[in-house]
């Protein structure tokens, strides 16, 4: 059976793998979403957080003999540390400011993350293996699905579910959402909003650094593995919507889906595909897919 | 101004001219040289500021000067873009006065370099990017091809793995100059030793992820997968390939790996391939006391690349000093009547399109179990005689070579 002159069975399995893709890009913007829903900031240090996720993860298992299992808790909560040390000391003082100034500050902690990283360890990268539990294949029949990248589509849906869930259903989630709408009136209830943002921010951060820990076994982990990433996430970001979560969530995993049927179509154009669609929801809806005019 | 005025600053010009030429050969009274390459892309670790290295070593160890002129060095990145690298030449030409070139990875932007160097009659030396064309249609009288390029890794990989039994191909193209140069060389090779190419998929540069584009190779069924790219984006293929099980019904070929690649991967996932260089650093003693010097600086055993960075700034230097001038034509011509012998190669010959001609080895990648010391990755399987793997004059379409 064929579509386009394509086997099904093609097709079948570049949803498949469009699914793996697009997991990355789903957990990546949900983390852009999320800091720029509650913080306004534009977090372009974004995509050098996921590249330090996937390193902290290879000096785990390098330096102090730390598997994967313990480093997919570890290495976020470390890069979350980390962006909370950016946060007290620099980024909050400009949230009264033009998110400019935040995503300038951010590009420049980009470049000097990227930098060290490259000066130490060179562009090639280093070879993480996969966990052993995970390693070997299911045979699907029409392909040959590594269980490592079942594992990543699993493992980021669910992190993407509980992250909606939190911040959309609960009581913490409504403080949070209120407390970026009127921070002076919840202020006044006895809640203490510097610290939520803060922590926010912290957690916007350890998603980029989940997302490093699950890429560090698919690809080599090198530090120009972000900056390959980030512009296409923010290409994700702006179709679903900024700020909005479950945009970011179903434009992620759409956008993969795509791009993978463009490698079987018309390959050339898979690196741009995300940007023509891109030009194109900017022209008939500027907020994005799901984003809100204001 | 008045026409008296005029008169005097134009003799006071002109008596300057005279008079510089009359004391120095050496334009600007430095002997400059310029290193255009990928220094923190893709391709920055199988040259970039390694590169930059092995070209200063070879400045000191010409003493730093020449007939009391100091050598001098300047270094840029040109991003992989090749408008930035035709940008930095010119204004190297035109403001900083180089005296030389070195162009280092890409293709396009090697290319781009030539054409200024050229129209500015000043030696230009490309060692990292792989474009026949640089010494084929494109050749012009000031570029001087060093390493390698695509046709003879095509000669080298692509009929050797032909003669193995590998028939049928598929390429795995990066989309540009380089990729799509490196397949039509090795496909018209394969079909010539008598295989057939089933099909090929063009990816973009520094693509994040492979496994699509490995899908449609294995459903072409072909038994060789040639990897018509570089750097990163031929390991995160490997790396993939593995992962995807396409090794166990595909063999792959590197139509360019470098050390580099294969130490950055491990044996475990790289053994048994073929590749095509044109250097190891275990070859001889004068290899091995080379690499040692530069493992020294940099940490990282040398690739074929940064070797010949070093060498064909020697060469360079050697011309400069031997006709007392950094006068491009003069300079280059005496290039191309010199023989080569260094720790690079013996007997290599630059040919007058340009192209450096030696003999180049078809190696295979060791198994794990093989390997005694650290960087001990290849055997020579084949040396393949230079004048066999190079564009030969029935095949040329350079003018300079008639």
């Amino acid at each position: 059976m064929e579509l386009f002159g394509v086997p099904l069975q093609a097709l079948l399995s570049q949803l498949l793998l469009g699914l793996v893709n697009g997991s990355f890009y789903a957990i990546l913007s949900l983390g852009l979403a999320v800091i720029f829903g509650l913080l306004n900031v534009i977090n372009f240090s974004h995509g050098a957080l996921y590249m330090m996720g996937a390193f902290v993860t290879w000096m785990g298992l390098n330096y102090f003999g730390l598997n994967y299992w313990v480093m997919l808790i570890a290495s976020p909560m470390v890069v979350g540390i980390f962006g909370i040390l950016i946060e007290r000391t620099m980024l909050h003082r400009l949230y009264k400011l033009d998110p400019l100034y935040g995503f300038l500050l951010t590009f420049g902690i980009t470049l000097m993350v990227e930098g060290l990283f490259r000066s130490f360890y060179g562009v090639s990268g280093q070879p993480y293996p996969v966990p052993d539990a995970l390693s070997g294949a299911f045979n699907l029949g029409f392909m040959i699905l590594p269980k490592y990248r079942a594992w990543v589509v699993f493992a980021s849906l669910a992190v993407c579910l509980a992250t909606w869930f939190v911040i959309e259903k609960t009581k913490l989630g409504a403080y949070l959402r209120a407390g970026t709408e009127n921070p002076k009136l919840v202020e006044a209830f006895g809640i203490n909003v510097p610290m939520m943002v803060m922590l926010t921010y912290g957690f916007g951060v350890a998603l980029a650094a989940f997302a490093g820990v699950l890429a560090a076994p698919v690809v080599q982990v090198s530090p120009l593995m972000g900056s390959n990433l980030i512009i296409v996430v923010f290409a994700v970001v702006v179709i679903g919507g900024m700020g909005s979560i479950l945009g970011a969530i179903v434009t992620g995993l759409g956008l993969g889906v795509i791009e993978g049927f463009t490698r079987v179509f018309y390959p050339e154009a898979s690196a741009t595909v995300v940007f023509i669609i891109m030009a194109i929801v900017l022209a008939i809806r500027p907020a994005g897919l799901f984003g809100k005019e204001k | 101004m008045n026409m008296k005025a005029m008169r005097v600053a134009v003799s006071a010009v002109m008596a300057c001219g005279v008079c510089s030429s009359a004391y120095a050969q050496m334009s600007g009274d430095v002997i400059k040289i310029g290193f255009i390459t990928d220094m923190s892309g893709l391709y920055a670790d199988i040259d970039g500021p390694g590169g930059a290295e092995a070209i200063k070593m070879a400045i000191s160890d010409m003493g730093g000067a020449i007939n009391g002129k100091k050598i001098q060095f300047i270094s840029a990145d040109h991003q992989n873009k090749a408008d930035v690298a035709a940008s930095k030449a010119r204004e190297w030409f035109d403001r900083e006065g180089i005296d030389m070139l070195i162009g280092g990875t890409n293709s396009a932007a090697n290319l781009s370099m030539a054409k200024i160097a050229a129209a500015k009659k000043k030696p230009f030396i490309v060692i990292g990017a792989g474009t026949a064309r640089l010494t084929n249609e494109e050749c012009t009288p000031y570029t001087i091809h060093y390493a390698y390029d695509t046709v003879a890794l095509a000669r080298g990989t692509g009929s050797a793995v032909v003669k193995q039994g590998g028939k049928t191909w598929f390429f795995l193209t990066a989309d540009y100059a380089f990729g799509a140069s490196l397949e039509k060389d090795t496909a018209d090779v394969v079909k010539a030793s008598g295989g057939t190419v089933l099909g090929s998929v063009k990816h973009p540069l520094s693509a994040s992820d492979f496994s699509s584009f490995l899908l449609q190779a294995q459903a072409s069924k072909a038994q060789i997968l040639g990897l018509a790219n570089a750097g990163g984006d031929t390991i995160n293929a490997i790396k993939a390939a593995n992962e995807f099980g396409i090794t166990k019904s595909m063999r792959l070929a590197g139509l360019l790996m470098f050390i580099n690649d294969v130490h950055s991967l491990g044996l475990n996932l790289t053994q048994g391939m073929y590749l095509t260089d044109g250097w190891y650093w275990d070859q001889n003693d004068n290899t091995r006391k080379w690499a040692k010097r530069y493992f020294d600086k940099m940490k990282k055993m040398p690739s074929m690349l940064q070797a010949a960075d070093y060498s064909a700034t020697m060469q360079y230097l050697n011309a400069v000093k031997a006709v007392g001038s950094d006068d491009g034509d003069k300079v280059v011509a005496q290039m191309k009547k010199t023989k080569i012998n260094d720790m690079f190669t013996s007997n290599g010959v630059i040919r007058p399109d340009g192209r450096m001609v030696y003999d180049m080895y078809l190696m295979e990648v060791k198994k794990p179990s093989e390997s005694k010391y650290p960087w001990d990755y290849y055997k020579v399987v084949q040396t393949i005689p230079g004048d066999q793997a190079y564009t030969k004059k029935s095949e040329s379409k350079c003018a300079l070579w008639k």
